[in-house]
């Protein structure tokens, strides 16, 4: 099966698409028939119209998110791009900055164009040397070309572009954290209010996209909003999406399909079934806080709907699958230590709450756990979501809280046991 | 210790800084540099910095004790960071991480007896396509086997 690539157009294994070969492929035309032809207020109009969702984890509407910036008022703003993608089973930007870095550049240039703001940052991930890397030199072929910089292309508009090389941790991807991040502070959570369209980075309005999201707008402006929508399998869906496929499967491959695709044709299409012939158990659909899916899931539709309904998120879309020998508790005390390892410690329901749901966790595990422990479970759960800092403890819970929906079963074994019913 | 950054780099940061409205901003390019030119950051460094960029300590140090890949201890000569989320996991990352450390002879945090390598954990390093996954240094090894780790480890050490 083939579909529409659009952000993958470019990608050739181990290679990586410069000025050139960008600008062969139809690059920066959307950047000239944005600033030529268009009005920043159409070009947002049209974002809005095209349907476009954010693909950082949230999924709020790009196109209303930019309606809450000050485009029109002058004065210091800023567009931000995340690149810190470390949510376990997430790397698709790390592929679309590996194959074709320029797309995220012009994506900026035209966003900031829209929302008329003269300068952004590129914030990225200590990980990814090679995509700082690859960045740095397209802002400089930009640059060098007139797309970059001041008067782009006889428009007026000006507009500089840097890149931030971040040095670990997690929290650095929730946006206010991000920002004092870039600010050179402690990247503690900032509180919202005031949101960072009011109050962002250095204190002035400033707008957070994720790479993917911002790589879009191009193609968006060239294609039409229509032909944005078209691109989706589902009625509610807009463009495509970069799924990334993990775990259990025969092939783990990051791909570019119709958004909407369903998680059966996802597994047993793309990522050539459960791996070594065994059953599907379960899967994260969209990265490690996203709660399970299990078998009764498989015909969901992942758009931003479709998980929904059954108790769960697209989130980042890297879909991570288990087969029938998983434990579903040492698979969730594996997801809760690396929350709890990367709370920044800022609020007492994640700093302290996490490493006891671990330790709850490990006592069930172990056959240690009583009936009790799972009342605990629940009451951390109730405990935590809606009264942490930010939405890293929340996210923390969505394995906790699927485990005890979709795999009680399973819990209450290793408690009737007093064991793992996996170990033997 | 060899000198913490050349006196061409504190030049040319401190142009820098002198011409960015919020110098404080380019505190981790400043740790990184003084870690890449001395392995890892000691006290000494985080002074420098808040020197370069006129801030006091205070408010390099909060950074400096934030980031997981900002060294506050001597490490070997190279850091193997082995991936222990859960595709890795999924995927032996455990089982890889126990291999090592019999391999290398020494527990997560330690350093091998020839300064070579020190061994620790890191989360999701976005190679979740290729599990299990290690970074050394700047370079990030994808679907791990013992064999493979091996031929990797000899050919680091000589680097
Ligand atoms: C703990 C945490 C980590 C996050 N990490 C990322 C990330 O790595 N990349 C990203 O784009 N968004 C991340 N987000 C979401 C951002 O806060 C924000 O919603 C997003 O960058 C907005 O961009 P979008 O509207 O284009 O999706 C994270 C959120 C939380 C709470
Ligand atoms: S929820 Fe966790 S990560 Fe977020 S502010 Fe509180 S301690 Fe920090
Ligand atoms: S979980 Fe190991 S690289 Fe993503």
């Amino acid at each position: 099966m083939s579909y529409p690539q659009i952000l993958f157009k470019n990608r050739r294994p181990g290679e990586t698409v410069f000025l050139d070969g960008y600008r062969k492929s139809g690059g920066y035309q959307g950047l000239a028939k944005a600033l030529k032809t268009m009005t920043p207020a159409e070009v947002r109009e049209l974002v809005k119209a095209s349907g476009l969702r954010g693909r950082g984890g949230a999924g709020f509407p790009t196109g209303l998110k930019w309606s809450f910036f000050p485009a029109d008022t002058p004065g210091e703003k800023y567009l931000v791009c995340n690149g810190d993608e470390m949510e376990p089973g997430t790397y698709k930007d790390r592929v679309l900055l590996g194959a074709d870095p320029h797309q995220l550049v012009e994506g900026m240039i035209i966003s900031a164009y829209a929302l008329q703001v003269p300068v952004g940052y590129i914030f990225i991930r200590f990980a990814y040397e090679t995509c700082r890397a690859n960045l740095e030199r397209s802002i400089a072929e930009a640059k060098a070309a007139g797309f970059l910089g001041p008067d782009i292309l006889g428009s007026g508009f000006s507009f500089e572009l840097h890149v931030h090389g971040s040095a670990g941790r997690y929290i650095c991807g929730e946006e206010t954290a991000l920002l004092n991040g870039l600010e050179g502070k402690r990247p503690n959570p900032r509180s919202k209010p005031p949101f960072p369209a009011v109050r962002g980075l250095f204190d002035k309005p400033t707008t957070v996209n994720n790479v993917e999201t911002l790589a879009n707008v191009q193609h968006i402006v060239t294609g039409g909003a229509d032909w944005f929508q078209g691109l989706a399998a589902t009625e509610k869906g807009a463009g495509t999406k970069l799924y990334g496929l993990s775990g259990h499967l025969e092939k783990t491959p990051c791909l570019e399909l119709p958004l909407g695709t369903s998680v059966r044709e996802i597994i047993e299409v793309h990522g050539g079934g459960v791996w070594k012939g065994r059953k599907f158990k379960a899967c994260l659909p969209g990265g490690a806080s996203t709660p399970y899916l299990n078998a009764a899931h498989l015909d969901t539709p992942l758009d931003f709907e479709g998980p929904e309904v059954v108790g769960s998120r697209l989130g980042t879309a890297g879909v991570t699958v288990f087969d029938e020998t998983t434990c579903m508790v040492r698979a969730t005390l594996n997801l809760n230590r690396f929350f709890a390892r990367e709370s920044c410690g800022w609020c007492t329901p994640c700093r302290d709450g996490l490493p006891y749901v671990s330790w709850l966790l490990e006592k069930i595990e172990s056959g240690a756990g009583t009936i009790d422990d799972i009342e605990n479970l629940r009451g951390q759960i109730r405990n935590i979501n809606g009264r942490s800092f930010c939405a890293l403890a929340m996210g923390a819970m969505g394995p906790v809280e699927s485990l005890l929906r979709l795999f009680e079963e399973e819990v209450l074994d290793h408690i009737k046991q007093g064991g793992c019913p996996f170990q033997p | 210790m060899t000198e913490l950054l050349t006196q061409d780099q504190i030049d040319t940061f401190i142009t820098r800084a002198v011409a960015l409205a919020h110098p404080r901003e380019m505190v981790i390019d400043v740790l990184r540099a003084i870690q890449d030119q001395n392995g890892w950051l000691p006290d000494e460094g985080v002074e420098l910095a808040a020197r370069i960029l006129g801030i006091p300590v205070i408010q390099v140090e909060e950074v400096a004790t934030f980031y997981d890949k900002l060294y506050r201890q001597p490490v070997g000569r190279k850091v193997i960071h082995v991936c222990d989320s859960i595709c890795c996991w999924s995927r032996g990352g455990e089982e890889l991480y126990g291999w090592l450390q019999e391999q290398l002879g020494i527990a997560p945090g330690g350093t091998t007896v020839d300064g070579a390598f020190t061994l620790l954990p890191t989360c999701c390093l976005g190679a979740c396509g290729e599990a299990p996954a290690m970074m050394i240094g700047f370079t990030t090894y994808g679907d791990l086997t013992p064999e493979k780790v091996e031929t990797i480890l000899e050919q680091e050490r000589k680097t």
